[in-house]
């Protein structure tokens, strides 16, 4: 089924382009990772705060109003980025276990930092005054970024 | 003559044979240089992006060069030594690869704007710390790095599309 699928759209016209004009995959490709770049670094920056590992003379309410804003901003140049490519392949992305690994935890840790933000919009001192759910959910989220971005890479080697 | 010597010595040597022989040593060091280098190009351009006053407005400058720039310089470190054992694997490759080469000159670059900003422009900045009226020079060097790093991370995915 999704096998035939991925025929099809790759015998499509737009896939046929992104296939034939050589610049394109690693063009996109670029913008992806400079996204990732923004992302990464934002994620990295409040899950350290939640972490108690840096960031600590400032609230936890402040920094996720700071960072987690960019995050809505540049998830969906990623998404639109990532369609293309897989657009261009299909097959190499959509059957490959990397990838599908890469979207339950990118769904995950979207989740993880919609509660995080939502909590806090509503009680600014929420995360605050719960440092262990804090450390623990900072953990995660750092974690599930790192696999994220080490599964985007092992997709080329499947 | 020297260097295309010291590039097959690298590459023959019992690192870059490994690295290049491996099936998962590779990607694995790969994925660390990806890692650090999106950690080194996401937290510098927090810097310069408050430099064009476009982010951490309230933030004085000073504050946030303290607290950004040793996770840039760590994270740095990191991307150089897993981006030079990946030079060992193919060392000669890489050294007559066009985008490889450019990479290198940008990073020279990025070097010389930033050591110029720091020794530099930077030494003013109690003038400038807190307020919006950022200097020129400072907004030129926030913008010439975001620049240079959109085309060091433009290069290094080239180098993975030529022969």
């Amino acid at each position: 089924m999704l096998e035939r699928f991925c025929d099809w759209l790759s015998n499509t016209p737009i896939s046929l382009t992104i296939q034939t004009v050589n610049w394109i995959i690693p063009a996109v490709q670029t913008v992806h990772i400079l996204c990732v770049a923004l992302v990464m670094s934002s994620m990295a920056m409040l899950d350290l705060r939640l972490m108690q590992l840096a960031g600590m003379r400032q609230p936890i309410s402040r920094m996720i109003n700071r960072f987690v804003p960019w995050i809505w901003f540049v998830v969906p140049i990623l998404l639109a980025t990532g369609t293309i490519l897989t657009i261009g392949e299909p097959s190499r992305e959509l059957l490959n276990p990397y990838f599908r690994a890469k979207m339950l935890m990118l769904v995950t840790v979207l989740i993880i930092t919609f509660v995080i933000q939502r909590r806090s919009n509503k009680d600014a001192t929420y995360w605050d005054s719960r440092k262990v759910a804090a450390i623990l959910l900072g953990a995660l989220s750092l974690l599930l970024w790192v696999g994220i971005v080490s599964a985007g890479r092992w997709i080329a080697y499947y | 003559m020297v260097i295309p010597e010291i590039c097959a010595w690298l590459e023959n040597s019992s690192v870059g044979t490994a690295i290049r022989q491996s099936t998962w040593l590779f990607p694995t060091i790969e994925t660390v240089h990806v890692l650090a280098t999106v950690l080194v190009v996401g937290s510098v351009t927090m810097l310069d992006l408050r430099l064009l006053n476009l982010a951490s407005r309230d933030r004085s400058v000073t504050e946030l060069h303290r607290e950004i720039l040793p996770w840039t310089w760590a994270s740095f470190a990191v991307a150089v030594t897993a981006g030079f054992l990946l030079f060992t694997s193919s060392a000669t490759k890489y050294y007559h690869n066009v985008p490889f080469r450019i990479k290198m000159v940008l990073l020279v670059l990025v070097g010389l704007n930033a050591a110029f900003f720091e020794f530099r422009t930077f030494r003013s900045v109690a003038s400038w710390d807190q307020g919006r009226r950022i200097p020129l020079a400072a907004k030129i060097a926030g913008t010439v790095g975001i620049l240079l790093w959109i085309f060091v991370v433009a290069c290094g995915r080239w180098i993975g599309f030529t022969k």
